[in-house]
């Protein structure tokens, strides 16, 4: 039998889709409801970010999520008519989620790397 | 039927129309339930570019109150809302749970996965705005 990826991508498509589902519209509500509206200012948001616990939320709430859209993402492409990519698509999709992933690590995980 | 070409027999692709997914109300809500993925990755990237940015009060602010980022945000919140209810409806179908031999109601799985997502909500907007 052929020696296939699927199992770890649907690994990480399942476990970004629990992450995106549980932690994902509170976090849309805060940061685009709440601190417009003034009920937390972008200050007090900024200093909660600079946090290690928060940074390291951060990273499983991007890096995940975003393996979660690749897997999905690749499939539904060619359901919408994208056959020729076929072959492409897998590459740019967990491509741009490796990618999302390795500059999370290198800006999220030091205190000091933010610019 | 002639072939000029001696290969192989050419496989039949049945042809499927590019709108294949508005004939029919489940197959649309199965390609938005597929998109909504399209809105998550979205607002992945807006939490990383925000987090990159928060060394610099200045820059971190406007990026929370630009007017095109908040209505994007406010866009993409209904989308991952659906993302969560489509996700959770299908907890039972995964995590089939046996008492005896009874099968526990799929309604109470289901059920106790959004008591944990409010839960967790109340949890984070608790730390975020005390």
């Amino acid at each position: 039998m052929a020696r296939s990826n699927e199992p770890i991508f649907w690994s990480l498509f399942s476990a970004g889709g629990v992450v995106a589902a549980f932690f994902l519209p509170i976090t849309i509500v805060i940061t685009g409801i709440l601190v417009p509206a003034g009920w937390l200012s972008a200050e007090e948001l900024r200093e909660l970010v600079s946090h290690p616990l928060t940074r390291l939320y951060l990273f499983v709430l991007i890096s995940l999520p975003m393996f979660h859209w690749a897997h999905r993402f690749r499939y539904a492409a060619v359901d919408l008519g994208f056959k020729k990519h076929a072959g492409l698509l897998p590459v740019a999709c967990y491509g741009t989620a490796v990618l999302a992933t390795v500059v999370a690590v290198w800006f999220l995980l030091p205190q000091s790397a933010a610019v | 039927m002639s072939n000029d070409t001696p290969t192989k027999s050419k496989e039949y692709i049945r042809p499927m129309p590019a709108n294949w997914w508005l004939t029919k109300r489940t197959y649309l809500l199965f390609m938005i339930r597929e998109l909504t993925s399209v809105f998550v990755a979205a607002y992945a990237v807006f939490l990383l570019v925000l987090a990159i940015r928060r060394n610099d009060p200045e820059a971190f602010a406007a990026l929370l109150s630009n007017p095109l980022l908040i209505a994007l945000q406010v866009i993409c919140l209904p989308m991952v809302v659906f993302h969560t209810v489509t996700w959770l409806n299908l907890t039972p179908k995964v995590l089939v749970v046996w008492r005896g031999e009874e099968r526990v109601n799929p309604l109470l799985i289901a059920g106790a996965h959004y008591v944990a997502w409010a839960i967790i909500s109340i949890v984070i907007l608790s730390i975020s705005c005390p």
